[in-house]
């Protein structure tokens, strides 16, 4: 599953003539290796469902019935179109509170950048379950601050618009964060000799610079609100989304046919997607070449004082929605009884199991976090970095855009199909961890992808030119100047893959075995216990 | 040594790898059987059922997968083409059914079977599913809230469709749920289709929300979020031990119910322990660790009263016929989802 780290070739040296030659091959035959992975892990169990998509409950083929069933049900239509302008919704407000949250941290002279950063990751500490709860407490019917929705009610798309907008935010300010980070202080220093003003440099320098980064978080928060149903389920009310109707036809019918339905339908924004990714492809310029030399932000009073400002309030807002469970968390009876008591842990912790499936949950996070950095980071460079097989090229940049539009839910069901199947030779993967951490790295692994590709895209290709020119194999310039210069993005790939993999539980709930049982799995089975 | 080298060079491999997998399988013998149960039980009933079970049958161990019913049923259908479970254990007797009919169980009557009620066990000879115990509806009423709003306490379902309670109810939504699905049948099976769809349209007009898990509706009752939740007892009883302010309503009508039920998956390697552990569910000894949890276990007699539950709670069971529910389910959801579904604005 290795990628980036190849084995060095036994090829023989000093025939100067051959080494582009072996060395394009040894590249491709890397990428085919990741398309491989991708196709046995995400591919075929997806195929899997769509196969079930095709036949009704008995097993037997019925063609495109249960489509042309879906699309006459009224009320499978209203959850389309709810989910639809709800995703458009959530986009539209967190994408520029996640560009801004990231320009102030790379672009101004603000104090506690770290301490910023960290507050914004703890949306990812918990599954995206507890924004939902959290926010009904604060907003609900007996919630401090209900007046604050002026008598409309949290429980349907407003709960489901903020939880979303509160879960999603890290996920896109990692992408959004990434393509700020690497700028070339030069432009900015030409740009100020000029007299430019700070508006038009912004317009001219900054923005299109981010450009690939900020069409890629749009992506990845929009397919991440169609697919999520841990917050509808808690807050959505009768507000009715594709996610809860796949649920209801999964969990609560067990028809996986139907359910397999609403999952294809599910992916049409992905074709959009990718279309879109494709284009943008070709109109992203990297901005750091090899002269380039880092940008320094330099202090503005002003300018400083409002970044500051934002940064604070949307600290609070985070902070205020992770606080309000770790307040409920050590009181005795929400809302009736708020004295102190550690019953919840010891019920918990103790007697729910957590502890013991902690190691499990470190061993998984550990695997997913080293197997899915490198084959994420080291897919992404081939793809950008090396030549040849371009239709490939384009087959695995449209697999890495799939997964963030499967819910969790049906990849693991398709995980169940594909892997569970007698015939697969890879059956005895079922029930181990390695099975546990490959469906959480191929249900992360289009943001990660995408942290990578923004990254990789800011870097000049004359460095790869300039390697080819000097005889160097591309895989030196991989571990000399590529990961060295992409270590922040790298670093946070791996941290983002470690966390989620420590508390995601959508595939994983029906992947786990007695022997693998992770922590976030004992945690849901007591949410449910504790409502 | 000589023998030895009398051989050619596979058969001293083969005699090698012969002696030391005797080496093994020795002691294995002597080592106990290690049963997959998939279950829906909660995780302290679990502990409880486990430590009862090692002292009786000491060599059979348990390996536990633990989720909500929907999703160990999914899981179990999911599987139907290599079954991993040995067993499964606690989970409701309409997804046994469900099991039954993908003819993913076998038969067994476990030991004592003649003690149980007959209405808990599979018709079938010998039963595929055997009951544990029974869970039916139960309405969380929060007395605080009720007391701020004005709200009398319902005592029967036509209570909850007046319109003093607008806006006041939440209950399951019975295409996720299992328990909104035992409530919808229930009424059904009560007052027949035509009645049992008009009290519901009624109802319609009073619920705030429906959910999707079972034990949400109790849970929102019992943080005063909506006063009135219907869910089923054994939530209910929870939330009022925890402390919340919160009263249980047995709608004076009758209630609709279902069983927890294990029954061992045909493609067991391990029948025997399988057995063990079905005829050790049976044994009036569990069922008494059963009885600490549900008013009513299989074996009758053996149940005490629990707190906040009447004495006649028995008798308030609706007459349930589990074929029916599974033959109409589909239809049942179908029309529900048509009904109440489609106009799906949440109301104020």
């Amino acid at each position: 599953m290795t990628t980036a780290a190849p084995p060095l070739p036994s090829v023989p040296r000093g025939r100067v003539k051959l080494l582009a030659h072996w060395e394009d091959r040894l590249a491709q035959g890397l990428l085919l290796t990741s398309c491989a992975v991708l196709v046995v892990f995400l591919l075929a169990p997806l195929a899997m469902i769509l196969v079930k998509s095709t036949e009704d409950k008995s097993g037997a083929f019925v063609g495109l019935q249960l489509f042309r069933e879906y699309l006459q049900n009224a009320a499978l239509r209203d959850s389309a179109f709810n989910t639809l302008w709800v995703a458009l919704v959530v986009t539209a407000v967190t994408v520029p509170l996640a560009f801004t949250f990231a320009y102030a941290l790379t672009r101004s002279c603000i104090p506690w950048k770290g301490g910023f950063r960290l507050i914004a990751l703890t949306p990812i500490l918990s599954p995206s379950m507890l924004a939902a709860i959290s926010f009904i407490q604060w907003f609900g019917n007996q919630g401090a601050l209900k007046s604050w929705l002026f008598g409309n009610t949290v429980y349907g798309p407003i709960g489901i618009i903020i939880s979303a907008v509160y879960a999603i935010f890290p996920h896109a300010l990692m992408i959004v964060l990434t393509s700020l980070l690497l700028a070339d202080g030069r432009l900015y220093e030409a740009a100020e000799s000029l007299g430019t003003p700070r508006l038009r440099k912004f317009f001219t320098i900054t923005l299109p610079g981010a450009r690939y980064g900020l069409v890629s978080a749009a992506m990845v928060v929009f397919s991440y609100t169609v697919s999520d149903f841990g917050i509808p389920k808690v807050i959505g009310g009768n507000f009715s989304v594709l996610a809860i109707d796949i649920f209801k036809q999964v969990i609560g019918q067990q028809n996986f046919n139907r359910g397999a339905v609403v999952s294809l339908v599910l992916l049409l924004p992905v074709l959009l997607a990718f279309i879109v990714d494709w284009w943008m492809q070709g109109r992203q310029q990297s901005q750091f070449s090899a002269r380039a030399v880092p940008f320094a932000p330099k202090p503005s009073r002003g300018f400083d004082l409002a970044m500051l400002t934002f940064c604070i309030v949307v600290s609070v807002f985070i902070l205020a929605v992770l606080g309000m469970a770790i307040y409920t968390s050590f009181i005795k009876l929400w809302p009736y009884d708020l004295s102190f008591s550690l019953r919840h842990y010891i019920f918990g912790l103790i007697d729910g199991g957590v502890i013991d499936s902690y190691f499990n949950s470190l061993k998984m996070a550990l695997l997913t976090a080293a197997i899915g950095t490198t084959l994420v980071f080291g897919t992404a460079y081939l793809l950008e970095k090396t030549r040849g097989m371009r239709t490939m090229r384009a087959f695995i940049r449209l697999l890495a855009t799939i997964p963030m539009a499967v819910p969790g839910m049906v990849l693991g069901l398709g995980y169940i199909f594909f892997f569970n199947h007698p015939d697969n030779p890879l059956h005895f993967l079922y029930g181990g961890m390695l099975i546990l951490a490959a469906s959480t790295i191929v249900h992360y692994y289009t943001s990660s992808h995408l942290t990578a590709v923004t990254a990789l895209k800011a870097l000049d290709n004359e460095f790869e030119a300039v390697s080819a020119s000097l005889k160097v194999p591309f895989y030196k310039t991989f571990f000399r100047v590529t990961v060295p210069v992409c270590l922040p993005a790298i670093l946070d790939i791996a941290r983002y893959l470690f966390i989620n993999a420590m508390v995601t539980i959508s595939a994983v709930v029906f992947l786990y075995s007695p022997d693998t049982k992770v922590a976030s799995i004992a945690i849901i089975n007591l949410d449910e216990a504790g409502g | 040594m000589r023998f030895l080298a009398s051989k050619c060079w596979w058969q001293r491999v083969a005699s090698v790898a012969i002696g030391g997998a005797m080496a093994w399988t020795v002691p294995a013998l002597a080592q106990k059987t290690e049963l997959l149960v998939y279950t829906a039980l909660e995780t302290d009933q679990i502990k409880a059922y486990e430590e009862a079970f090692y002292k009786a049958v000491p060599d059979v161990t348990l390996k536990w997968v633990r989720d909500s019913t929907g999703v160990i049923t999914a899981k179990v259908l999911a599987e139907k083409a290599n079954p991993q479970a040995d067993l499964v254990v606690g989970t409701s007797a309409s997804s046994m059914a469900v099991f039954a009919n993908e003819g993913l169980l076998q038969g067994y009557a476990p030991k004592g079977l003649e003690k149980l009620s007959p209405q808990y066990v599979d018709p079938k000879k010998p039963p595929e599913w055997v009951g544990m115990d029974v869970y039916g509806a139960a309405v969380c009423f929060n007395t605080v809230e009720a007391g701020k709003q004005n709200l009398p306490k319902p005592e029967s379902w036509k209570d909850l469709t007046k319109p003093v309670y607008k806006g006041k109810i939440v209950m399951p939504n019975p295409a996720s749920s299992g328990t909104g699905f035992l409530d919808v049948a229930g009424w059904l099976q009560m007052w027949g289709e035509a009645d049992g769809w008009k009290f519901m349209d009624a109802l319609h007009e009073n619920i705030a929300l429906y959910t999707h898990s079972g034990s949400q509706p109790c849970a929102r009752a019992g943080q005063g979020e909506f006063p009135i939740g219907i869910s089923f007892e054994y939530r209910a009883m929870k939330t009022k031990k925890d402390g919340a302010p919160v009263d249980i309503v047995f709608p004076s009508e009758g209630l609709g119910w279902d069983l927890e039920a294990s029954g061992i998956m045909k493609t067991t390697k391990k029948v025997e322990a399988a057995r063990k552990l079905m005829d050790w569910l049976a044994t009036p000894a569990a069922m008494e660790l059963f009885s600490k949890n549900f008013a009513v276990v299989a074996i009758p007699g053996i149940a005490k009263p629990l707190d906040f539950i009447p004495a006649d709670y028995e008798k308030r069971l609706i007459k349930n016929d589990f074929a029916w529910e599974a033959k109409n389910r589909d239809k049942i959801l179908a029309e529900w989802t048509k009904r109440y579904d489609a106009k799906s604005a949440p109301k104020k």
